[in-house]
């Protein structure tokens, strides 16, 4: 039975997940301590000490060197970076990128298709990649945020590597989920972002391979082995520090837990609604993640009638007024305009409980018969 | 009854609140939330202004958007922006973009309340569980002792928009809300300055929403590149007087920017517009008296009241409404005799009818005629 509690239900963590309290911890230990992490004083050092924990925290589960972490602002920032900076190269990205990839592509780039599951198709971009006659930029997200979906970029970036292409992924919604490093990837460099693992919002990282050719991030001071000017946001990098390493730690739980609340939840919810299509099914995909439509009903009207109830979820693309537009992702992977705008990612996250699905299902139960009937 | 006419608590009524981004609306909402009611605002986005221009990197959310949704932050209760784009294209500015083509006038204001508001958003409320629905329109809805209800003129004359919700069936009518019908636009603005409302010294808007600056021309163009086919300009003796370039640029009535030099009258007087002819791309141009019409034609009605008989009619948004006797006709039409006649009334502009303050419903103007023929000394 339902019962009513103001606690609210968050199933919306590839959106941003809830900080850490080790991330917490490190955050406010920086605060108090305060220093310019480039000064020479005692209280510069101890900045400097932080930041530098924090980089061999997040060097150490990608098994690379802690000088080849640059912090960035965040995701964004270090896409940008890599898609912008190689300006004489001809550019693949797949059809599903975020749009920090897709709106930097450029004109001379190319889409490497998708599946219906959402999979790069490797065949079709290895005939690109074969065609192509100059050097090329190859980038590929390793999870997709709004499916879930795992790409196979291991075997995508060793076709990339035989044409001496710069690799890259963005690897946002992998860290925590699945056991990556640079090399098992074959990348050149891959981008990172603190609050989707539990850190703050507003950091985030590129890690390079030994020896590849980072373009500067941004202009000005010698900060960030000179590739990334601008003071160091100290307490977000220690509090990015401490919740990768406590995400890799606790990942194995993180797995079996939340694999085994998403097959409830997604039991449950055919169960409820037989309707329903989830997407990417018959493809690898995270544990947390469930991409579906809901025939006929928007996801406008899904998403408000869930968040007045006490749930936060959300459609696959939200434009920045807000507004939920189709989503290009699911476009891409043959699903037509009218399923895609009915369309809903529910996303669990480090803290989500057995609890929080049960009253998720109860809510999802009383919209769906207000909705659906 | 709560002040909203339900027999429940205001925290139990849940009512979604349609916001523009500006005071009136805004005030609603906040009025309503500050009494108690489970408020929920969701404004519309019903255009890409740089699409309706067709510039490049103006994105999204206008600065209205932008208000409504701190309006809401700030009174705290929940909020959100619908896209309504391809709604709003279907409905309100094809139709838009097709009227003018067509040689007449149209009305973007009464499309938008007709479908994009009143039918989808309504929708969307219903789904959300509302009890009603509410607008910031200064309209007044009445419920008669037998649970009718009625749509008055607001109190504010100089602020009514009855005429603008001339097509709100009486179903639609049942489930909204016009909390700002009994007020004057300074009680609006006071209750917005006591709240301290972010929109408490915002302009009205005086122009159609999508079309910036009044130039409605750009929007026709943009959208249908070919509606400016220059052709020529009739007097209403025949001759050719002028060159015009598009029909979309002329309205009935109009006097001013024909475009036409002194002289083509001996004594001078004034030119209107007194015909539009898409088929043969003309303008005819005439003295007043041509213009004058006690006969109108409208289609597409809708009705919240009243079978026929002497009513007052109001022909254009701007212009009091004029006494006249009204026939009803079995396939959604209607003719109004007009008492006196009226001059430049424009096909695609709605008649509004009324008894006494209460509008009654009304048409789209197709067409017009003068019953007796009148003398005219044409140069």
């Amino acid at each position: 039975m339902f019962t009513a509690t103001n606690r609210r239900v968050y199933f919306d963590h590839n959106a941003t997940t809830p900080l850490r309290p080790v991330a917490r911890a490190a955050m406010d230990l920086a605060h108090d301590r305060g220093g310019n992490a480039s000064s020479v004083h005692a209280e510069g050092r101890t900045a400097r000490a932080m930041v530098e924990k924090a980089r061999k925290q997040i060097a150490s589960p990608l098994d690379v060197d802690p000088a080849q972490v640059i912090f960035t602002s965040g995701a964004t920032e270090s896409n940008n970076g890599i898609l912008r900076g190689f300006p004489d190269r001809k550019i693949f990205i797949s059809a599903v990128e975020h749009p920090c990839v897709h709106e930097n592509r450029g004109e001379n780039s190319t889409l490497i298709p998708v599946t219906q599951d959402g999979v790069v198709d490797v065949a079709a971009f290895e005939q690109m990649i074969a065609a192509c006659d100059r050097p090329a930029l190859v980038s590929v997200m390793t999870v997709n945020n709004e499916t879930g979906v795992i790409q196979p970029i291991a075997e995508i970036m060793t076709i990339a590597k035989k044409y001496n292409a710069i690799t890259h992924t963005d690897a946002v919604q992998a860290l925590g989920r699945l056991p990556i490093t640079r090399a098992a990837l074959n990348v050149d460099f891959l981008t990172l972002s603190a609050h989707k693992v539990g850190g703050p919002q507003g950091v985030g990282a590129t890690i390079i391979a030994p020896g590849a050719p980072l373009p500067r991030f941004i202009i000005g001071g010698s900060q960030e082995r000179n590739h990334r000017a601008g003071t160091e946001n100290v307490p977000a990098i220690a509090g990015f520090g401490a919740a990768v390493e406590e995400a890799i730690h606790q990942r194995d739980t993180y797995v079996t837990t939340l694999t085994h609340l998403r097959e409830e939840m997604e039991r449950e919810m055919k169960r409820i609604s037989p309707s329903i299509r989830i997407y990417g099914v018959n493809a690898p995909r995270v544990a947390n993640t469930i991409c579906l439509t809901v025939p006929h009903v928007s996801s406008e009207t899904m998403l408000m009638a869930m968040d007045i109830d006490g749930v936060a979820i959300s459609s696959g693309a939200a434009c920045s007024s807000g507004t939920v537009r189709p989503s290009r992702v699911l476009m891409q992977m043959g699903v037509s305009e009218e399923d895609a705008k009915t369309a809903l990612r529910i996303s669990l996250g480090w803290n989500s409980t057995q609890d929080d699905v049960e009253k998720f299902l109860t809510i999802w139960q009383k919209i769906s018969a207000r909705l659906m009937s | 009854m709560n002040s909203l006419g339900f027999a429940k608590d205001p925290k139990d009524t849940r009512v979604v609140v349609a916001m523009s981004g500006g005071v009136d609306s805004s005030v609603v909402a906040s009025l309503l939330h500050e009494q108690g009611y489970d408020v929920i605002g969701v404004t519309l986005q019903l255009y890409d202004v740089g699409e309706v221009l067709k510039k490049k990197g103006a994105c999204c959310a206008g600065q209205d958007i932008y208000d409504a949704k701190r309006v809401a932050e700030e009174r705290g209760f929940p909020h959100y922006v619908l896209n309504y784009e391809s709604n709003f294209r279907q409905s309100v500015i094809d139709d838009f973009v097709d009227t003018y083509l067509k040689g007449e006038t149209p009305i973007p204001c009464v499309r938008c309340n007709q479908t994009v508001k009143f039918r989808d958003l309504l929708k969307v409320a219903k789904d959300l569980n509302a009890d009603c629905l509410a607008t910031g329109h200064y309209i007044q809805r009445i419920v008669r002792e037998n649970g009718v209800s009625e749509m008055h003129r607001a109190v504010d004359v100089t602020k009514d928009q009855s005429y603008f919700l001339f097509a709100t069936t009486q179903e639609q009518l049942d489930f909204l809300r016009f909390p700002l019908g009994g007020w004057t636009k300074d009680v609006t603005r006071d209750h917005a300055l006591r709240l301290g409302l972010i929109t408490a010294q915002k302009p009205d808007s005086q122009d159609i929403c999508f079309v910036p600056n009044g130039d409605y021309a750009s929007v026709v163009r943009n959208i249908k590149p070919e509606a400016e086919k220059p052709g020529l300009i009739h007097h209403v003796d025949g001759r050719v007087v002028g060159e015009h370039h598009g029909i979309i640029h002329y309205t009935i009535g109009q006097r001013k920017g024909l475009g036409i030099g002194g002289g083509v009258q001996e004594n001078n007087d004034p030119l209107y517009v007194v015909n539009i002819d898409a088929q043969q791309n003309s303008v005819t141009v005439g003295p007043k008296e041509f213009l004058a019409r006690d006969i109108v034609m409208i289609k597409d009605c809708n009705w919240l009241g009243g079978t026929g008989g002497d009513i007052t009619v109001k022909l254009r948004s701007m212009t009091r409404a004029v006494p006249a006797r009204i026939e009803r006709h079995a396939d959604n039409t209607a003719t109004l005799y007009l008492d006196a006649a009226q001059y430049g009334i424009s096909p695609g502009q709605a008649a509004v009818c009324y008894d006494g303050a209460r509008m009654i419903g009304g048409g789209w103007i197709s067409s017009t005629a003068q019953s007796q023929n009148f003398q005219v000394n044409a140069a």
